[in-house]
């Protein structure tokens, strides 16, 4: 089993090249798309249970040693996003059975995903900076071609700002890089955790994990640099929004929780004071913005920004129960977002309109469909029993232990924003009567949602519900993984192998 | 040497900068080109490339010799450069594809997207 952890990475691309082979053939295309996914999940469950049992395993590549080669490292963290990855993914794959017409998979939707999902499964496993760079730019790319997936003026417009925004975020990367590199000899995320104590200039070793912080802060859309994503977010197919909102800020957030805490913890980046101010920054503005908005992508778009403020809080405070937090806040966020962008998009294909002034009486046409919105929104606003309370609950009691006010004051109100905004949707789309004039110029004809289309949002707004009701074996995975995050023994055992 | 490699970093980090600010798409673009320039020049540097020797060993020597010069910067900077060669062909494509679609180049029509404002008047097409 020692190739496990390459697994998540070898079965997408593999799907995505059979992808493209059969891109004459749709039912067959759709089919490998799915089981390419499903697959995915799978072997992130294994691995996961394989970590679990026993411990954080690394694979070098090449069979080159540590701190030479590439090597791949699954530590609970690492399993849970590419089990995450795999769940997410699969959902989308068959929501995309019923919203990615012939025209968009003919042009490559399905190969383009499972691209998305390599490049991600593979920065979250890899052990190397260098290579995390070349898996961002994997998924990048990916991203790039689901964005223009379609290719109508607005998909086109959002795709300049997402793309300048994110090159310029990448180069930026890749300067830190280079000059992390140059002070301290090597490119290996464990064996870096050793050297950076031994820089003979700390001050200039805090000036590089700035842009560092600078550069992830782009990609996991942190205050003030997180313009981009509810300018580009809202505009390509509801498939492709929804995988953007469950991976590609976490892949940003991810690399940040790893690097800020093996490689730049806080002995080492005494500027982690900074990070909460970012955080607590993200989060109002981001909620703040959804309150002003009137279209329902838009306004999920901007909680996305106000929720990663919550994952970046959890690693300001850096004690073991505020990363616990981030933890199991990850997860209930990926999954109620996802479901929200999926039902959202039900609600907008089975109406022709996302925008609030024109939609309406939802809930006494589709009762289910608005039991599948109330759900994961009251999970976003952080309700009991549902899963965002215990995220929250935990994030609070961190930010109060440690005495933390300010935080622990924002976390309550943006959570009341989240709420009424979440309620405004409610309010506007299903409570409110219908209203009386015909479509509008720009609204896409009504067709009635597919069965795959239902039953994929359905399955992961039950997610919510499940990961309410059943937190126990989270919150036990979740304690481990901040465990191993604050002392990364393990992790620097199982790459470096003992050796000095 | 160092010092010279940072004032040529610097200076293309400010074109870069300053093009990237522009309004026409094109500038942006050989704004994010220089940009890319200059972070390959920083790991160029970073790594301590300036050698004597190739890095090779020689017959009969066990490791490579003091001067020789560092290999993995240079792997480094090609991988980088090979990405940023695909990521500038992309958005040479999207830059031909908005001016299909939108007639112009300047990037305040594309604001209309987001907000559903027309651009503020003053704002004549593209200046090429």
């Amino acid at each position: 089993m020692t190739l496990l952890p390459v697994l998540p990475v070898l079965v997408p691309l593999t799907t995505a090249v059979l992808s493209v082979a059969l891109m004459r053939r749709s039912g067959w295309r759709t089919a490998v798309s799915v089981l390419g996914a499903a697959l995915l999940l799978a072997a992130g469950v294994v691995l996961l249970t394989t970590v679990w049992q026993d411990g954080t395993m690394a694979v070098e590549i090449g069979s080159w040693p540590a701190p030479f080669g590439i090597v791949l490292v699954a530590d609970p963290l690492s399993a849970l996003m590419v089990v995450v990855t795999g769940a997410m993914g699969l959902a989308v794959a068959i929501y995309a059975i019923g919203d990615i017409n012939g025209l968009n998979a003919r042009h490559g939707f399905h190969a383009f995903f499972h691209l998305l999902l390599a490049g991600v499964a593979g920065g979250f496993l890899t052990g190397d900076l260098f290579n995390l760079y070349v898996w961002f730019e994997v998924s990048l790319i990916a991203s790039f071609a689901l964005l223009v997936c379609g290719g109508n003026k607005e998909q086109l417009a959002g795709a300049v700002k997402y793309a300048v925004l994110n090159l310029v975020a990448t180069t930026l990367l890749l300067m830190a890089i280079g000059l992390l590199y140059g002070q301290t000899g090597t490119l290996n995320m464990a064996d870096l955790s050793v050297r950076v104590a031994e820089v003979e200039n700390p001050a200039l070793l805090e000036a590089v994990a700035l842009l560092m912080l600078l550069a992830l802060g782009i990609k996991a859309a942190l205050f003030p640099v997180f313009f981009w994503l509810p300018a580009s977010y809202h505009t390509p197919p509801v498939s492709v929004t929804a995988i953007f909102s469950a991976l590609l800020t976490k892949f940003g957030v991810y690399v940040i929780l790893r690097l800020y805490s093996l490689v730049f913890p806080p002995e080492v980046f005494s500027l982690h004071p900074i990070l909460t101010v970012v955080a607590v920054a993200t989060m109002v503005a981001g909620v703040l913005g959804a309150a002003a908005q009137n279209e329902i992508r838009r306004i999920l778009s901007f909680h996305i920004v106000s929720q990663i403020g919550y994952l970046i809080l959890g690693l300001a405070l850096f004690t073991p129960l505020a990363l616990l937090g981030t933890v199991f806040y990850m997860v209930h966020n990926i999954v109620a977002k996802t479901a929200l962008f999926l039902v959202g998009g039900i609600a907008e294909r089975e109406t022709g309109t996302s925008h609030l002034s024109r939609l309406g009486g939802l809930y006494r046409s589709r009762p289910r469909l608005a039991l599948l919105f109330l759900l994961p929104a009251l999970a976003l606003a952080g309700l009991p029993p549902l899963s965002g309370f215990w995220a929250k609950f935990v994030l609070l009691k961190a930010s109060l232990e440690v005495g933390s006010y300010g935080a622990a004051l924002a976390v309550l109100a943006v959570g009341a924003v989240t709420l009424f905004s979440m309620m405004k949707i409610w309010n506007e789309v299903f409570w409110k009567a219908a209203p009386a004039e015909g479509p509008a110029a720009d609204d896409t004809g009504a067709r009635p949602a597919t069965l795959a289309m239902f039953g994929a949002a359905a399955a992961v707004a039950m997610g919510t519900v499940v990961l309410g009701v059943w937190a126990e074996p989270l919150m036990t995975l979740a304690e481990r993984t901040a465990g191993e995050l604050i002392n990364p023994e393990p992790y620097l055992r199982a790459v470096m192998g003992g050796r000095p | 040497m160092d010092f010279l490699f940072a004032i040529l970093v610097g200076a293309l980090v400010a074109g870069a900068v300053y093009l990237l600010l522009d309004r026409n798409l094109i500038r942006i673009l050989f704004g994010l080109a220089l940009l890319a320039g200059a972070a390959n020049l920083t790991v160029f540097a970073g790594g301590r490339v300036i050698g004597l020797s190739p890095p090779v060993i020689a017959p009969g020597a066990v490791a490579a010799s003091e001067t020789a010069a560092n290999a993995l910067p240079q792997a480094l900077v090609l991988t980088a450069i090979v990405i940023g060669m695909g990521l500038m062909i992309f958005f040479l494509t999207l830059a031909w594809r908005v001016f299909a679609a939108f007639r112009t180049l300047d990037t305040d029509a594309l604001g209309a997207a987001e907000t559903g404002t027309r651009p503020s008047p003053g704002t004549k097409g593209g200046n090429a």
